[in-house]
C-alpha cells in the first residue's frame, strides 16, 4: 500500500511535468485523438511531445510487458495512472484497434516472437490496424460469414468483402477473419494479419445517417496474405482455422468496453444539465419530459453501480462469464435513450445540422451515432439471446 | 468498499437463506397465517426464532446488546424475507423503529431495545397520514400539557399497529403542517389511553391499522431525541426503512423471477418448452438485466448509508424507485409468463404480486422517488 502511495506521488509529479496544458482539454473532434500510423501527423506541438514523452516511458500501453513497448503497470498501478490522468483530464496519449482489440488478442493467443513484433509496432504507434469481422451477408450471425483464402503452400489467396471497417481508409494493416475450410463452419476460420497496401485490397467509405463516415467496405480481390513474417512470426493469431476462437474472446473483449464499464459522462444523471440546457433558449421542461428525465436518472445512477459492482466483481472473478453481454445490452439502451431526451429538451435548436450555436449539428449528429450502440459489436437482441442461454440456461436459446 | 459482499457477509447471506427457505418459506408462513385469518398476519414463534439468530437486533449497537452490523447486512436478512414472502415486523421493528429508539437516551434505549433484540415486543411506526407517502406534511399535533404532551390527529397504513407493544409516531410540535422544522417523534406504549386502532387486512395478507389519537396523554419521556428536533430522527428511519424496503423488493423480484424462469423450463406448448421461444427469452432476459442492476444500486446506498455519506439519501431513493419498477415488471412477467395457473390462488406466483404491490407503496413509489430525485438534483 505505501509502494503504491508512493507509485502515485511520483506519477503526479511526472504528469504535472511532462503533460502539456493543451491535452488535458477535452477532446473536441476526430483529430484531437492521434491514431498513430505510417502516414500519421500530428495536429499540434503539444499532441506531439505528450505522444513522445508517453511512448518513451511505456505509457501508451501501461499494463503490457516492457518488452512489447509498455510499461509493466500491474493492475492496482495501472488503475492509479488512469485515476491520476482524469484528475487532470489528459487525453490518452494513443488511441487505436491496435491497443484495443489486436493487443488483447496477441497477448492471449501470440506467439513471443509475434509479441515483440506487432505489439512493440502498435506501442509506439507505428502501424494503425483496422478490424476485418462483419460482411454484408454476415452481421449478427458473423460466423456465416465467406471471404475466403485459398492455400497455396507458403501463403493464401484471400477473396472476399468485409463491411463496417472501421477507418479501414485510414489503416495500414488489418486483423481479419478469413474462411479457410468451406466444409467446418467453426473451425474453418483464420485469423489472418496482413497489409492493406497489398496489391488488390481496396476500401470505399460508408457514409451513415449522421453524415460522418468512420466506417468502410473493404473488398479483397486476390489478396496475397503470407503464412509468416519471420522466425516465429506466423501471419495470423492463434492456430490455422481456430480463429473463431479469437474473435469470440475479442468480442467478449469489445462488449466489456462498449458496456461503458470503464466509467465516463454518458453514466451520469442529466437532468439539471438539461434544465440549465432549457434556459438557455429561455425554455424550462415540461412537466411530462421532467418526470421523463427523472426516471431516466434512475435508470442511469443505478446503472452506475451496477457497472461499479461489475468491474469490482471482475477484477475477482466473481462476475458471470457472460455478465459483458448484460451490461452492453443495458448500457447501450441507457445511451440511446439519453441522446432521444437530449434531443427533445434541445427542441429546434438541436435539429441544427450545420449551425455554430450546435457546433456543427453535435446534438443531432451525436444521437443519430448512438443508434449503431445496440447493433456494433453485437446488436441487444443478440445479447438477449446470450443472457437467456448463458445466464438463464433456457431451451434451445 | 467494494461492490460485493465480503466473506462475513457472504455467511450471513448463506444463513440468512437457509433460515428463510426451512423456516420462512411460505407455506409454512405467509399461507399458514393467511389460511387461518390470523390478526397478526405473522407468526411469533419465527419472530422469537429469527431473535435466536441476532437477525432481530442486526442494527442494534453492540452495547445495546445487538449485533451493531450496517444496513448491508439487513439487506441481506430482507432480501431473503422478499424472496420467500417471509411475513414478519423486521423492516418495521428491526430496521425503522430501531433506528428511531437507537437515537434515543440511555433510559429510550433500555425501555426498548431488550425487547426487540429478544423477539418478545414488536413496534410499528406511524408516519403516513393519507393514502399516498408524504412525510414532507404531518398534521398530527402534540401539544404541551403539563410536563408532558397530548397527542391529536390520524395516521394511516400503520403496518402491523394493532400487533404493536409501541408505535414510533411523527408528530408537529410546533409551526404548520408542511414545516421543515417542529417535529418530535413519541414513542407511544400500546396500552396509551385515547388511541383507537382500526386494523384492516392488506391484498399481500399483511394487517396495517388506521390510528386515531384523541388526546392521547404522553409523559415526556415519550420524546425520542430532542422535542422539535424529530424530523432529522425521521429522515434517518426514512432512509434506513427505504434502503431495507428496496432490499426486500429485490427479493421479491428475484424470487418470482427465478420462479418464472424455472417454469419456462418445465411447460410445453405447441410440442416443446415454452422457454425455447424468443419471444419469452427475450423478456425474461431484460427481466434479469433490470433485476441486477436494481440489486447494484439497492447495495451502493446500503455502502453509502453504513459509510455515512451524505449521497445515501439521494441513492436510497433511486434504489426504491429503480426496484420499484424492477420488481413491478418482474411479477407482472410472472404471472404473464405463468398464463392460467398464474391467476390461481394455488400457485405462489400471484402472492409474489400481492406483496409487490403492497411494499411498492411503503415509504414511497416509484413515482414519488423518482421525483425526489430530481429535486435533490435540482430540477
Amino acid at each position: 500500500m505505501a509502494d503504491l502511495e508512493k507509485f502515485r506521488e511520483e506519477t503526479k509529479a511526472w504528469l504535472e511535468a511532462n503533460c502539456p496544458a493543451e491535452m488535458r482539454e477535452p477532446v473536441r473532434d476526430e483529430d484531437d485523438v492521434f491514431w498513430g500510423g505510417r502516414n500519421a501527423t500530428f495536429k499540434s506541438d503539444a499532441q506531439k511531445q505528450w505522444f513522445e514523452v508517453c511512448r518513451d516511458k511505456g505509457y501508451t500501453v501501461p499494463a503490457w510487458p516492457e518488452a512489447y513497448g509498455g510499461a509493466g503497470l500491474d493492475p492496482a498501478e495501472a488503475k492509479v495512472l488512469r485515476e491520476e490522468m482524469n484528475r487532470i483530464g489528459a487525453r490518452p496519449p494513443l488511441s487505436s484497434f491496435g491497443i484495443w482489440m489486436l493487443g488483447p488478442a496477441l497477448l492471449k493467443f501470440g506467439t513471443e516472437e509475434q509479441k515483440v513484433h506487432f505489439l512493440g509496432q502498435i506501442a509506439r504507434g507505428e502501424i494503425r490496424w483496422c478490424q476485418g469481422y462483419s460482411e454484408p451477408g454476415s452481421g449478427s450471425d458473423l460466423v456465416s460469414m465467406q471471404t475466403f483464402g485459398e492455400d497455396k503452400g507458403d501463403h493464401w489467396v484471400v477473396n472476399g468483402q468485409k463491411i463496417w471497417t472501421s477507418y479501414a481508409d485510414k489503416c495500414d494493416w488489418i486483423f481479419c477473419l478469413v474462411r479457410t475450410d468451406k466444409e467446418n463452419k467453426y473451425q474453418g476460420i483464420t485469423f489472418m494479419l496482413f497489409d492493406m497496401e497489398s496489391q488488390g485490397a481496396s476500401t470505399k467509405p460508408i457514409k451513415l445517417i449522421s453524415g460522418n463516415s468512420p466506417f468502410c467496405e473493404t473488398f479483397f480481390d486476390d489478396v496475397k496474405v503470407s503464412k509468416s513474417y519471420g522466425e516465429g512470426i506466423p501471419g495470423y493469431v492463434g492456430e490455422i482455422n481456430r480463429g473463431w476462437d479469437v474473435a469470440k474472446y475479442l468480442l467478449g473483449h469489445e462488449r466489456e468496453m462498449i458496456s461503458g464499464a470503464g466509467g465516463g459522462d454518458r453514466l451520469a444523471a442529466i437532468g439539471s444539465a438539461m434544465k440549465r440546457h432549457a434556459a438557455k433558449t429561455g425554455d424550462e421542461l415540461d412537466p411530462l419530459l421532467r418526470g421523463e428525465l427523472a426516471m431516466f436518472d434512475v435508470d442511469a445512477l443505478a446503472y452506475a453501480a451496477m457497472g461499479e459492482k461489475f468491474l469490482d466483481e471482475i477484477k475477482v472473478g466473481k462476475a458471470h462469464p457472460a455478465q459483458p453481454n448484460m451490461m452492453k445490452y443495458a448500457g447501450t439502451e441507457l445511451n440511446k435513450r439519453r441522446h432521444e431526451l437530449m434531443m427533445t429538451t434541445g427542441g429546434s435548436r438541436s435539429l441544427e445540422w450545420e449551425s455554430d450555436d450546435t457546433d456543427g449539428g453535435k446534438p443531432s449528429r451525436n444521437w443519430l451515432r448512438t443508434k449503431a450502440n445496440s447493433i456494433e459489436g453485437g446488436t441487444s437482441e443478440v445479447m438477449l439471446n446470450v443472457i437467456s442461454k448463458r445466464i438463464l440456461d433456457l431451451p434451445g436459446a | 468498499m467494494p461492490l460485493y459482499h465480503d466473506e462475513d457477509q457472504a455467511m450471513l447471506a448463506e444463513t440468512a437463506s437457509g433460515f428463510m427457505a426451512d423456516e420462512g418459506n411460505i407455506a409454512k408462513q405467509l399461507r399458514h397465517w393467511r389460511d387461518r385469518d390470523c390478526p397478526d398476519g405473522f407468526g411469533h414463534d419465527l419472530w422469537k426464532q429469527m431473535a435466536e439468530l441476532g437477525f432481530n437486533g442486526i442494527l442494534v449497537a453492540e452495547e445495546d446488546g445487538g449485533l451493531g452490523m450496517g444496513h448491508v447486512e439487513a439487506g441481506i436478512v430482507l432480501e431473503e424475507i422478499g424472496r420467500n414472502l417471509t411475513p414478519s415486523p423486521f423492516l418495521t421493528s428491526s430496521v425503522l423503529a430501531a433506528t428511531a429508539i437507537g437515537k434515543g437516551n440511555d433510559e429510550m434505549r433500555g425501555r426498548y431495545l431488550p425487547g426487540l433484540v429478544s423477539g418478545e415486543s414488536v413496534y410499528a411506526v406511524a408516519i403516513d397520514e393519507s393514502a399516498k407517502h408524504r412525510p414532507e406534511r404531518i398534521a398530527t399535533k402534540a401539544e404541551k400539557s403539563g410536563n408532558g404532551f397530548k397527542l391529536s390527529g390520524k395516521k394511516d397504513f400503520v403496518i402491523q399497529g394493532a400487533s404493536a407493544d409501541m408505535l414510533v409516531v411523527a408528530a408537529r410540535t410546533s409551526g404548520s403542517d408542511n414545516d421543515e422544522d417542529g417535529l418530535t417523534l413519541f414513542a407511544v406504549p400500546k396500552d396509551a389511553k385515547g388511541m383507537d386502532q382500526d386494523s384492516v387486512r392488506l391484498v399481500d395478507s399483511s394487517v396495517a391499522s388506521h390510528v386515531t389519537f384523541d388526546g392521547v396523554e404522553l409523559d415526556g419521556d415519550a420524546v425520542i431525541g430532542e422535542v422539535d428536533g424529530g424530523r432529522e430522527v425521521l429522515n434517518a428511519m426514512l432512509t434506513a426503512g427505504r434502503i431495507g424496503a428496496a432490499a426486500e423488493g429485490v427479493g421479491v423480484a428475484r424470487g418470482a423471477m427465478d420462479m418464472t424462469v424455472d417454469y419456462l423450463k418445465q411447460r410445453k406448448q405447441f410440442g416443446k418448452l415454452i422457454g425455447e421461444f424468443q419471444a419469452l427469452q427475450h423478456r425474461a432476459a431484460h427481466l434479469y438485466s433490470e433485476v441486477e442492476i436494481a440489486r447494484a444500486a439497492t447495495i451502493k446506498a446500503a455502502q453509502l448509508l453504513d459509510a455515512g455519506a451524505p449521497s445515501a439519501d439521494l441513492m436510497a431513493s433511486v434504489a426504491k424507485a429503480k426496484v420499484g419498477k424492477t420488481a413491478g415488471l418482474a411479477v407482472r412477467e410472472g404471472v404473464q409468463m405463468h398464463g392460467g395457473i398464474g391467476m390461481t390462488d394455488e400457485y405462489d406466483i400471484g402472492l409474489f404480486m400481492k406483496r409487490d404491490r403492497a411494499l411498492q407503496e411503503f415509504l414511497g413509489d416509484a413515482y414519488y422517488h423518482a421525483n425526489r430525485v430530481a429535486e435533490m438534483s435540482g430540477y
